[in-house]
């Protein structure tokens, strides 16, 4: 039921409405932003975002960095198994 | 796919499955983790990961499938409403299969009943837009994940005066159930891995009285199966260390106050109800949301007549002990004979996400427990 889905924002579909284009593995369907939106990050700078989407709406940006931190992590467990 | 397929990856999991291991080697007993959300039962099956990990190491499928807990009554509530001449009733697709007392949502779309499957609650406030003669009611459920989503759509029903658009709010809070069950005296746990996308709304901070005052570690987790074995890690690394904290695996979405913008919306339109009925858990004060009377013009309860009567489970029914983790669902008189995924007798047979359904499922029974199974008679 809390399913949620990564997938890039690719273009900005209604301002005024928050809505949003948004590329899911390939498949593309418009979402509903607000909850990713404000003033700090107005709509229009979401464009390229990466962004959890959950019965249609995003909501959450995917921390490019705290993904790469947590990889590195795992990366260093693999390596101490090697080593 | 990027964000996915990464924390997929093989090599990784082996890494964390010998750490896990060793830890578990060196804490030497026997330890019960119980994941709270489904969609941890559901990846937990679909990946194995249960088979892969120590013996030691039991895992107790939680009461987090807010479909599965839906009580009969509501069901009966809700094909009532959808029986209305007037109505289009719209819900997501988990929904229609979900035992009432006497029939289903799909029984009563074959019977004749308007009842249409969407994505978001957005498609439906469209419906609405495109039969403005007729009354579309929503079937609101789900956690604190789903909960902004439904009030962002009231909220925009109501900026465009949308008045044949209305929603049969039976949302539910995820922190009064682990509280209820911490309460229960005969759960014996040794710590949690926590929702990762309920966290991602109300963040790790409402977990702290988990540490605090019931002595348990959780680790709040993504979904992937390297996110689990991590997290996993991670909680066996506090046992080892006797700590008891609130950890965050899933950093990449998950902030420690949330997300601001969607609990504002979830807190203007919905207010929490004095209790709420879950299936298989019973009465648990303060654990569902309503519609606030601000907003009272899109809730269904007060436009629409229904039964509203509170119906018992059915006896033969081991839910409430399988989901505090004190039976097995092979334990069950009725697992895999009257009670299957197309005939659900029990919350946990519903959903692919119910611990049940995903026994049934993947079979992930080991050999002792399918011998117990086979000799059931």
């Amino acid at each position: 039921m809390c399913l949620g889905i990564p997938g890039q924002i690719i273009a900005i579909s209604n301002l005024a409405h928050k809505l949003a284009i948004v590329d899911i593995g390939g498949v593309r369907r418009q979402i509903n932003i607000a909850c990713i939106v404000d003033e700090e990050h107005p709509t229009e700078a979401c464009i390229d975002d990466w962004v959890l989407v959950h019965v249609g709406f995003a909501m959450s940006r995917i921390d490019q960095q705290a993904a790469a931190e947590t990889l590195q992590l795992l990366e260093e467990l693999v390596l101490s198994e090697l080593s | 796919m990027k964000y996915v397929d990464e924390f997929r990856a093989p090599e990784k999991a082996t890494a964390v499955l010998q750490e896990i291991k060793q830890l578990s080697q060196e804490i030497d007993r026997h330890l019960k983790i119980m994941e709270v959300c489904g969609g941890h039962t559901h990846a937990i099956f679909k990946y194995g990961i249960e088979e892969l990990l120590p013996e030691q190491i039991e895992l107790i499928h939680g009461p987090g499938c807010p479909v599965c807990i839906m009580p009969k009554g509501r069901l009966d509530d809700a094909i009532a409403i959808a029986q209305n001449p007037q109505v289009i009733f719209t819900t997501f697709g988990d929904t229609m299969r979900v035992p009432g007392s006497h029939t289903n949502l799909l029984q009563a779309k074959a019977q004749g009943a308007d009842i249409r499957i969407v994505y978001s609650p957005l498609d439906s406030l469209q419906i609405a837009k495109e039969n403005p003669t007729q009354e579309v009611v929503f079937f609101g459920l789900g956690f604190e994940t789903t909960a902004p989503s439904t009030a962002l759509t009231i909220l925009q029903a109501a900026a465009e005066n949308i008045t044949n658009f209305s929603m049969f709010c039976n949302h539910v809070l995820v922190i009064p159930a682990l509280r209820a069950l911490l309460d229960q005296d005969d759960l014996m746990l040794n710590g949690f891995i926590g929702p990762g996308h309920v966290s991602m709304v109300i963040g790790t901070d409402p977990y702290e009285f988990i540490s605090q005052q019931y002595d348990q570690p959780i680790v709040i987790s993504g979904f992937a199966p390297l996110d689990i074995l991590q997290s996993i890690w991670m909680l066996l690394k506090q046992i080892k260390e006797n700590r008891c904290q609130v950890e965050n695996q899933y950093s990449r979405l998950v902030a420690k106050t949330g997300n601001p913008i969607a609990l504002k919306a979830m807190n203007q339109v919905f207010d929490v109800c004095e209790t709420f009925a879950w299936r298989g858990l019973g009465e648990i004060p303060a654990s569902g949301l309503k519609i606030r009377t601000e907003y009272a013009q899109f809730d269904a309860e007060l436009k629409f007549s229904f039964p509203g009567f509170r119906v018992a489970d059915h006896k033969a029914c081991k839910c409430g002990e399988i989901l505090k983790g004190m039976l097995k669902p092979w334990e069950c008189k009725v697992f895999g004979t009257a009670c299957t995924p197309e005939t659900p007798i029990g919350a946990c047979m519903v959903s692919s996400e119910g611990a049940c359904a995903a026994y049934y499922k993947y079979g992930r029974l080991s050999k002792a427990e399918k011998s117990k199974f086979g000799n059931k008679g």
